[in-house]
């Protein structure tokens, strides 16, 4: 089963390396991570994508919450959650047809291209990790420069939040 | 008042009530040792090694059931001691490990004798710090302290930076009492309710078994599980690290349970319909396989440690709190209730269990003119009267040691269990003899082990540290040679140990006293010798059979009911078998 693992941790030197180290150390399985500090310049907020079963999720909650630096966790699978990924690609766009198909293409998926070269458009998209997936797969293949992707966030839907 | 770093540090261990530390000083630490030249309160014993540094503050706090500090230098010095320090977290024993560090402003340089402390200790620590402002030091020492003691135990290191200690920069001190982190909240009660489940649900086994480790020795509730067991009269088994919690001597102790535990133990672990654990792990030593473990059993498992609750056993009722606290409520419940134990149920159980312990599974035999392992740790005991504070390394020593040698008081057996450490044996006793100058401190090693550390031998000398060291000299690393013999055709490799030292010669050489035995009937007069010599350091090098082997054992992929007994037991088997009295 695959799970957001949502973190509240002390912005220190070290947290992100002892997060990952535990996931390595104990070979968990690792989709991605996100961090970056908060409203509150001393804590550092992160989600983990893991997949597993029951027992090794509990397992990976507990010694995250066993670290020192975590001050707090939630999985928010648990819960009703809103998920977003964010992604830029570079796609190749050479001529009339190929640069008004890829903007075709983009107006679809509501993507935007926020820069333009004369053989190049750099193309801005947010949404789940499968609606970025599709996107990719239908560009062609060959027309794909480059691509990065954010990693998922998450947040729970309503009043309920991962706050101190 | 003004201190510099160093006087920081010196002043704060003061404060703390730090009387001794392990260390040795290099170009990182130069100005905490300058501090500490300058005072006589926190005495500092110079080891050889740092490895030496680190198990001897273990084995210290081991004993003493108090934090223990030691001082390295960066680089090689901190590289040194991670094998102790990994040591200490694997048994959850609160270190406070300082490392020093390059000065600050050439870190990530790759300066002289630079490493990255905090990143190579990092996997095996509790937490660690890198000290980066000086006005911070003594808080993180304080919280060093408050984190390797609370909760599960386990060592923390200070990595301090050069700069930070210069002796011209000084600044206000005041002891910091008292430490708050917001993200470490070790306190755990375990919840009235879950115990009061485990209560009902133990009241109502017909085959309880009581299962505890190194838990309730760190948390002080030997008290505590003595009255519980008394109380209820349950049989009870211990691990490894949890030897001497309840009396080895005392009959409802039914022996070690796991790899090289009782068979009355394991099969005991089999049959039983509840399984009380308190304060242990489920390590993969003393579950076998897992999918075969204590197939009809209700588990309760009472651990400090969320995480080493369901890690590789479910169970039934986890109870999360010290143990000491757990035992406490359950003992007020079990006075209040009026359910009582199925006594006809368990008079049958204990039957049962009488009857697998007639199989002696410790039985060896003895030959003449040759020196059997286990009789060299029986006379140990006797000579000692079973009181004295046995450390142990790792091997076959380490088993013979702890199923021949039953300890009755809590502390008094110090072995690395869980990361299985070669070298622990001797500093480790160094530490405990610090601690307890009085008592007898004997180490239990064996001609592999006891090289890994033997430099140690010196700081002995220099401190008056009279150990003793039973060395069970079988010109092989034994376990290494019977798991080679047991599981890979007698194919011996890489573990005959064939141009040893003359050990008598090499103790001599460093100040001791050496004794060499060979013959069973000289044993008795020899461990006498040795102990009797209060004032010196005592090498006692006994030569053992060759080719012992450890049993009852249980192989990899194997069950609890599923041991291999001793040749010598198969042959009693067969007799009584042939005779029809065994069915």
């Amino acid at each position: 089963m695959r799970h957001i693992i949502s973190l509240l941790v002390e912005n220190e030197a070290g947290a992100l390396s002892r997060i990952s180290g535990l996931f390595s150390a104990r070979g968990y399985n690792i989709e991605s991570l996100t961090v970056a500090t908060t409203e509150d310049q001393t804590l550092s907020r992160m989600t983990i994508i893991t997949t597993g079963s029951d027992r090794i999720i509990e397992q990976i909650t507990k010694q995250l919450n066993k670290l020192v630096d975590v001050v707090k966790l939630q999985d928010i699978t648990e819960g009703n959650f809103i998920e977003r990924e964010m992604m830029f690609v570079k796609v190749k766009a050479e001529g009339d047809t190929q640069r008004g198909e890829v903007k075709r293409l983009s107006d679809i998926f509501r993507a935007r291209i926020i820069d333009v070269t004369d053989t190049t458009f750099c193309i801005e998209l947010t949404g789940s990790g499968s609606k970025l997936d599709a996107y990719i797969k239908s560009m062609h293949e060959n027309n794909i420069v480059e691509v990065v992707r954010s990693g998922s966030m998450g947040i729970l839907r309503g009043e309920k939040a991962l706050t101190l | 008042m003004e201190l510099s770093g160093s006087e920081i540090i010196i002043q704060f261990l003061k404060d703390e009530g730090v009387k001794h530390i392990f260390g040795y000083p290099g170009g990182a630490v130069l100005h905490i040792y300058d501090a500490l030249q300058k005072q006589t309160d926190v005495e500092h014993i110079l080891v050889r090694h740092e490895q030496g540094a680190s198990h001897a503050a273990d084995g210290y706090a081991r004993a003493t059931g108090k934090p223990c500090v030691c001082l390295v230098t960066s680089g090689p010095g901190a590289t040194n001691a991670i094998t102790g320090i990994a040591t200490a977290y694997m048994d959850s024993i609160p270190l406070v490990v300082i490392t020093g560090q390059v000065p600050s402003h050439v870190i990530g340089q790759d300066a002289f004798q630079e490493v990255d402390a905090v990143g190579i200790s990092r996997p095996c620590v509790k937490h660690n710090f890198l000290v980066k402002d000086l006005s911070k030091l003594a808080e993180t020492l304080k919280k060093a302290f408050y984190v390797a003691t609370t909760g599960r135990p386990g060592p923390v290191v200070v990595d301090i930076p050069k700069d930070i200690t210069a002796p011209h920069i000084k600044i206000p001190y005041e002891y910091p009492a008292k430490v708050e982190m917001r993200s470490y909240n070790p306190n755990f009660k375990g919840h009235p309710r879950q115990i009061k489940r485990a209560v009902e649900l133990m009241l109502g086994a017909k085959r309880p078994m009581v299962y505890t480790g190194g838990g309730v020795i760190m948390d002080d509730a030997s008290q505590e599980l003595r009255d519980f067991v008394h109380k209820l009269g349950f049989p009870i088994t211990q691990t490894l690290m949890g030897l001497g919690a309840f009396p080895g001597t005392d009959p409802q102790f039914i022996g070690m349970l796991g790899m090289h535990g009782t068979y009355e133990a394991n099969m005991a672990m089999h049959e039983c319909d509840v399984l009380i654990c308190i304060g242990a792990r489920f390590d993969d030593r003393i579950t076998g396989v897992t999918s075969k473990f204590c197939p009809y059993a209700q588990i309760i498992h009472v651990d400090i440690d969320p995480a080493s609750i369901s890690k590789t056993i479910n169970a039934d009722i986890p109870i999360v709190g010290g143990a000491k606290q757990v035992l406490t409520e359950m003992l007020k419940q079990l006075e209040k209730t009026e359910v009582q134990v199925d006594q006809a149920a368990l008079e049958s159980w204990w039957n049962t269990i009488k009857s697998w312990q007639s199989q002696d599974s410790f039985a060896y035999a003895k030959k003449d003119g040759v020196i059997q392992p286990q009789e060299a740790v029986e006379e140990l005991y006797k000579v000692t009267k079973g009181d004295a504070y046995i450390t142990s390394d790792v091997g076959q020593h380490q088993m013979y040691a702890a199923q021949f040698y039953p300890f009755d008081e809590p502390r008094r057996w110090i072995n690395s269990g869980g990361l299985g450490t070669m070298g622990f044996g001797l500093p480790a006793a160094m530490g405990i003899k610090l601690a307890f100058p009085d008592k007898d401190v004997a180490c239990v090693t064996g001609e592999g082990s006891i090289q890994m550390c033997i430099q140690e031998l010196s700081t002995c000398l220099q401190y008056g540290l009279h150990v003793k060291i039973i060395n069970l000299n079988n010109r092989y690393l034994g376990m290494v040679r019977q798991w080679q013999e047991f599981f890979y055709e007698k194919r011996y490799s890489h573990v005959y140990m064939d141009s040893l030292p003359d050990f008598v010669k090499l103790a001599e050489a460093y100040g001791h006293v050496g004794i060499r035995v060979d013959d069973p009937n000289d044993l008795h007069d020899a461990m006498v010798e040795a102990f009797k010599l209060k004032d010196r350091t005592v090498f006692l090098d006994i030569i053992t059979d060759q080719e012992a082997n450890v049993y009852p054992m249980i192989s990899a992929g194997k069950a609890h009911n599923e041991m291999d007994i001793s040749p010598l037991q198969q042959a009693k088997q067969a007799l009584l078998k042939s005779k029809g009295e065994l069915v």
